[in-house]
């Protein structure tokens, strides 16, 4: 265990005025990132069931409300973009907890925290991966379950694209709620209680989107604040994220 | 090498309960600084401190004679903490979980550096069986297999020693001494009696503490 | 400027200056809500459509007012003290989240019973009403939030985070609620928007709701006040206190 410790101290400790070597962040940054991505992929889908269980429970929910309703299609056309757009945003929220409880159990998270990378861009990695996984299949699903609520058939693209774009922010204010709560041993349902009240105007414009399509009004403008708030959340949230971390990781 | 960190008036308290005040540390190159002290003296809470992540303390700290706020990215790329917890994810191997650790530094992904470190710690032949398999002692190796993987100058180390068998131990040892031998320095906490030596300093906490007089 | 900040920082130096302001807020809310509510309740005129039912604005306008208000300052409060780790403003941060969530409340409930008269149900999805029940969640996740943490200054940074974020939603969430309520349906009648109100119908509230702010204030100088004394008990100005007043 000894042998070059010697040489690559020498190598990397210099006092503090080696920043000018030591710079190249842009390059670092890079790295980090495309590791950290790299990473929580492998790790997401090595544990299949961690990207499924969402998938699965979105379809069980949707199964639930023509049994607790009405199997009438007239009803249920009427009720679904609004059904679909609920039913999405909890899966999301259902696999949101474990966003970075395994690296704050296993210590990983510490060492984010301490690595010499802003943690703002490295806590993006992550809820990258977790749109990757979660809202993008969900809104790949969704035309599937509009199939069974009777929606008509001009309206699924809008579905996808609108959940698509929803549930990134979604992913984003989410993460805030998650790292608020990751130190807490029974965070999941204070979690919930964080987030949803700020899902609110996503839900709102999300299912306006598919409503308008629906009845051939257009979904642009829809759409478009759906962008502004996801491009909102893009630049606000990471903070709200790595401050959050910074306070969770203090128990 | 002038490798320096410095804390001045350092004062904790946790809900009501002071865990340490005035404590005044100076880390020089070419040092082991293990702390000492009972269960609950809050040898992990300064590790934590000395190590940038807390910020519910009073005080000031120094790094290399600036204040810590205003070079907090220099400090951190001279920074190797390894905590309670390894840091090491189950479901990767350890090769991959080295591969992560290097590209956190902002370093170029280099596969025999990492093998290297791996045997460094007695590792080699269990590189790509995944790490939830291997004993808790493995896993902390893999932890300290990032001592050699990304260098750095200051360790903080809290109870490294944790599940490593005897040899292990012995190796450890030598490690930090060479560190502390090559200018570096480490600030370590370990229920392990470490081998006297002229590089190694105690600091005591808890002792000099009188049990509060309020209480 | 500066001094000033953190000499209001400090506990003792706060707990002084608020022994003195508290009385003034006390007295000035105590005048105003007496005189608004007997000038509302008997001397402003009926409304011409609804009646006297309407004098429940005497009540709900104020109290709608504040919600949003206390949440803004609760933001203020966590922003100073995560910036300059004034201890104080975390203390008041805390004592405001349960008087701004018994605000929410009471103009949901106001707004209730006032939908009787109006609408003939106790609750309609109207937009304001449904803005109102949102930041009643917002206020209950604040306060879940603070009291899940095992130490006091991760919960009270939590919080203060928490705020921030949801100051900043705030607006998002009411517009796309407003958007949401002019969609679905069609503009019937709304409680809080009816046509210019005259001279004599408004003074009143004027004058409430200036009165339930000096409560505000003076209610929460009186919080703070008493959380100073209890985070700081084992402080020697605290004891000392304790001394003389024995």
């Amino acid at each position: 265990m000894t042998e070059g410790m010697t040489e690559s101290v020498k190598q990397q400790s210099a006092p503090a005025g080696d920043e000018s070597r030591n710079a190249a962040p842009s390059s670092g940054l890079g790295i980090a990132l495309a590791a950290t991505l790299r990473r929580d992929l492998v790790l997401m889908l090595r544990y299949r069931g961690e990207v499924l269980n969402p998938l699965v429970f979105f379809a069980l929910v949707i199964t639930l409300f023509p049994i607790g309703i009405s199997p009438d299609p007239e009803l249920l056309q009427r009720i679904a973009p609004g059904l679909l757009w609920v039913a999405a945003l909890l899966a999301a929220l259902l696999s949101l907890d474990s966003l970075f409880r395994g690296d704050f159990d296993d210590g990983s998270l510490e060492q984010l925290l301490l690595a010499p990378q802003p943690l703002a861009a490295l806590s993006l990695a992550k809820v990258a991966v977790h749109w990757l996984l979660t809202g993008l299949p969900l809104a790949l699903m969704a035309p599937l379950l509009g199939v069974m609520l009777s929606l008509p058939p001009g309206s699924y693209s809008i579905l996808s694209l609108s959940l698509a774009l929803g549930s990134a922010s979604l992913s984003l204010i989410g993460a805030i709620g998650a790292a608020l709560t990751v130190g807490l041993a029974r965070g999941g349902v204070l979690l919930s209680l964080l987030v949803l009240p700020l899902y609110i105007p996503v839900l709102i414009f999300g299912a306006g989107a598919v409503q308008a399509a629906i009845m051939g009004d257009g979904a642009g403008a829809h759409l478009a604040i759906l962008g502004a708030l996801l491009a909102a959340s893009l630049a606000l949230a990471p903070w709200g994220i790595a401050a959050a971390l910074r306070i969770s990781i203090n128990g | 090498m002038s490798l320096c960190l410095q804390a001045r008036n350092l004062a904790c308290e946790r809900d009501d309960r002071s865990l340490f005040a005035d404590l005044d540390v100076d880390i020089q190159g070419g040092e082991v600084v293990r702390v000492e002290g009972p269960n609950g003296c809050g040898k992990t809470t300064l590790l934590k401190i000395l190590s940038g992540q807390l910020g519910d303390y009073s005080g000031a700290l120094f790094w290399n004679g600036r204040p810590m706020q205003d070079v907090r990215d220099a400090f951190l790329r001279h920074l190797l903490y390894l905590g309670h917890a390894p840091g090491v994810k189950a479901g990767l191997s350890p090769l991959e979980n080295l591969v992560w650790y290097q590209a956190l530094s902002g370093e170029r992904s280099s596969e025999d550096r990492r093998l290297d470190a791996l045997a460094n710690v007695d590792l080699a032949g269990f590189e790509d069986v995944p790490a939830g398999q291997l004993s808790a002692g493995q896993q902390r190796r893999i932890a300290l297999a990032r001592l050699k993987l990304t260098p750095r100058a200051l360790w903080v180390l809290d109870e490294p020693f944790t599940a490593i068998d005897r040899n292990g131990v012995a190796a450890l040892e030598a490690t930090l001494l060479d560190h502390a031998r090559a200018g570096g320095s480490v600030i370590v906490t370990t229920h392990h009696e470490l081998a006297a030596s002229p590089l190694l300093r105690r600091l005591p906490l808890g002792e000099s503490m009188q049990p509060s007089a309020e209480a | 400027m500066w001094a000033f900040i953190h000499k209001l920082g400090s506990p003792k130096w706060f707990y002084a200056l608020s022994a003195r302001l508290q009385p003034w807020f006390w007295a000035l809310a105590a005048v105003l809500i007496v005189i608004g509510t007997l000038w509302g309740l008997a001397f402003a005129p009926a409304d011409y459509q609804q009646g006297n039912s309407f004098r429940i604005i005497y009540i709900h306008v104020p109290a709608a007012f504040l919600a949003q208000s206390v949440f803004v300052s609760m933001a203020v409060a966590g922003l100073v003290f995560m910036v300059w780790k004034i201890k104080v403003a975390d203390m008041a941060a805390a004592v405001m989240a349960p008087f701004g969530a018994a605000m929410t409340f009471v103009a949901l409930f106001s707004g209730a019973v006032w939908g009787v008269p109006t609408w003939g149900t106790w609750w309609m999805w109207d937009a304001r009403l449904t803005s109102m029940l949102i930041l009643l969640f917002l206020y209950l996740g604040v306060i879940a939030l603070r009291g899940s943490f095992a130490s006091r200054h991760s919960g009270a940074r939590a919080a203060s985070v928490l705020a921030m974020v949801g100051v900043i939603n705030i607006p998002v969430i009411k517009y796309s609620v407003d958007w949401w309520y002019t969609l679905h349906q069609p503009a019937t009648f709304s409680v809080t928007s009816s046509p210019a109100m005259p001279v004599s119908m408004w003074l009143p509230l004027l004058v409430m709701v200036v009165g339930f702010y000096s409560f505000f204030i003076a209610l929460t100088l009186m919080r703070t006040r008493n959380e100073i004394l209890r985070r700081e008990s084992n402080k020697r100005w605290v004891k000392e206190l304790f001394q003389e007043a024995q």
